[in-house]
């Protein structure tokens, strides 16, 4: 099977949020959490980017190594999944993720967190594909249902790409080629230990 | 990354937790032919970001703020340490004082009363003082086991028991290290206030260390109230339960104040001064218990043998002694105080 990866053109997001409003509508997220969010580099100066982030799905995922209940695993595509029935809330993902993505609800006062919840590539968790205990815990499996991430799918200047990394890494590439720039693939050197050379 | 040898990671890890707390500096603008800034040029580009600053930090819509970094490198080494520098520390700090106190013992022996009981009792610690130490010493024996579960729990008791139920184990021990922080920071408070006159340094605690600390038994190593070994357990006690403290609160109230490197920091304190304290307590617990007879008594029930007293505390036992004289003759003149 393909390796899916997730990579955001930052010459290419205008900010619309889109994909961040596609990704809560999509799984019912609840509020407070936001799986995806789009951050604005440089806001309102000359050479201003912005980015879309998530999950990255990263190779030798660092939350996965730090959780202290090991509730972790990679699918055959290298997605990261969890299990919230394990996780205790601990927060150590966070602290270990290069990206900010693992969210906790607030379950009681000062910084006590509930079972974290994180983009899952449209693609569920352990229970049953498509059911709705599945649906309940971790949003949509589109995956399952052969289709790729929402917030990629419909993503209007199609600055965010969703799938094989080696297809997605080739699009890029052509797009950089033909504009004659590009801003890197954001994340992807931390995330999967290599860059996109153009 | 993978392939450089472990020492240089180290210094890396060094490096970047040094410098993780750096600001933004200012961006060099790329400028077009004309001299204007060149809005379409990649100036921002990710790999020259990541050369100037640790993180890389935006501005964001949500209202969760602290979403606003984008990107910190510095969690894969903030995992490095947690998963392989912390497991070898913990291991070898604390796998290497048992083994060190197993050679102790099979080496020396317990440390006997040479003279042999004298029958006759000394008041060592008062009832207040017992409960200090036991409040201070129950919760550190509650936090350690439940702090280095978070640890090492799924390499030692995940296996045995399964994840489900490990990982309930795991959820009520946070539970119990969060709350019984709060009886940690009492005892120790009350041990601090109580004890740390009598644990400010002395010109007897050089003689002590020359006499070889009690260890060597045809020396008589000079003491007070304590001596220079347990006033250096005293002070360790102190600053590393202050350091203990403050950083796990900082976990327990996790981004009010700090930021995301501001916790990983104090994740590293909290686990490096809680493995060297759990070390040095082991230690401790030994010599309190198994290493020398007559020792426990004093914490048990307060009182010691005149012998052990003279053997282990002089100075403190002639003080004691003279005060109960001086007690004693006021007592022939005026009402004896009921003691
Ligand atoms: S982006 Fe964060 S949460 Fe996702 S796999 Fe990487 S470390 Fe884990
Ligand atoms: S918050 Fe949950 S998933 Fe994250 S490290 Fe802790 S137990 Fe694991």
């Amino acid at each position: 099977m393909a390796r899916v990866k997730f990579l955001c053109d930052a010459d290419r997001c205008i900010e619309c949020n889109a994909c961040v409003t596609a990704c809560k509508n999509e799984h019912e997220v609840p509020w407070g959490i936001n799986r995806r969010r789009v951050v604005t580099i440089n806001d309102g100066k000359p050479g201003e980017r912005s980015v879309s982030m998530a999950c990255m799905h990263c190779t030798d995922a660092p939350c996965a190594a730090v959780c202290p209940v090991s509730c972790f695993y990679t699918t055959a595509d290298g997605v990261v999944l969890h299990s919230k029935d394990l996780c205790i809330g601990c927060g150590y993902c966070f602290y270990a993720c290069p990206f900010g993505a693992p969210q906790y609800p607030k379950v009681g006062n000062f910084g006590s967190r509930g079972k974290m919840d994180k983009c899952t590539y449209c693609a569920g968790g352990p229970e049953a594909d498509s059911t709705p205990a599945e649906y309940a815990k971790y949003g949509a499996n589109r995956l399952a249902e052969g289709k790729l991430p929402i917030c990629a799918e419909m993503c209007s200047t199609k600055s965010l790409l969703a799938g094989d990394g080696a297809i997605i890494a080739e699009i890029y590439k052509e797009r950089v080629m033909k504009r004659g720039y590009g801003s890197g693939a954001w994340g992807w050197t931390t995330a999967y230990h290599e860059g996109i050379a153009v | 990354m993978t392939m450089c040898p472990a020492y240089i990671r180290y210094i890396i890890i060094a490096l970047a937790f040094l410098t993780m707390t750096a600001a933004m500096p200012v961006f060099a603008q790329e400028l077009g032919p004309d001299g204007a800034p060149n809005p379409t040029a990649s100036v921002e580009s990710e790999s020259k970001l990541l050369q100037q600053l640790p993180r890389i930090e935006g501005r964001i819509d949500i209202p969760n703020q602290r979403e606003h970094v984008l990107q910190q490198p510095a969690g894969r080494l903030w995992d490095h340490f947690h998963e392989v520098t912390l497991h070898w520390l913990g291991a070898i700090v604390i796998l290497g004082m048992i083994a060190a106190l197993g050679a102790a013992y099979l080496i020396m022996g317990r440390i006997r009363i040479s003279k042999g009981r004298s029958g006759q009792r000394v008041l060592r610690f008062n009832s207040f003082e017992r409960f200090s130490h036991w409040l201070t010493a129950i919760s550190f024996v509650v936090l350690g086991l439940t702090g280095l579960n978070i640890t090492f729990g799924k390499l030692v008791l995940l296996p045995v028991i399964g994840p489900e139920s490990f990982s309930s184990v795991a959820q009520y021990a946070k539970y119990v290290h969060n709350y019984v922080s709060g009886a940690f920071v009492i005892g120790l408070a009350l041990i601090v206030v109580l004890w740390i006159r009598d644990n400010l340094p002395r010109k007897v605690d050089i003689d002590w260390i020359k006499q070889g600390g009690g260890f060597i038994k045809s020396k008589h190593a000079p003491s007070g109230r304590f001596n220079a070994g347990e006033k250096l357990v005293f002070w360790f006690a102190l600053g590393a339960g202050a350091a203990v403290i403050v950083s796990g609160y900082l976990l327990i109230f996790p981004f009010y104040g700090t930021n995301i490197a501001g916790m990983q920091i104090a994740q590293v304190v909290h686990a490096v001064i809680a493995v060297l304290f759990v070390a040095v307590i082991i230690a401790h617990i030994y010599i309190g218990t198994l290493g020398m007879e007559g020792a426990f008594e004093a914490m048990a029930t307060g009182e010691v043998d005149l012998n052990w007293a003279k053997e282990h505390h002089d100075r403190w036992l002639e003080e004691q002694l003279s005060r109960k004289r001086l007690a004693a003759r006021s007592g022939q003149t005026t009402a004896a105080p009921a003691e």
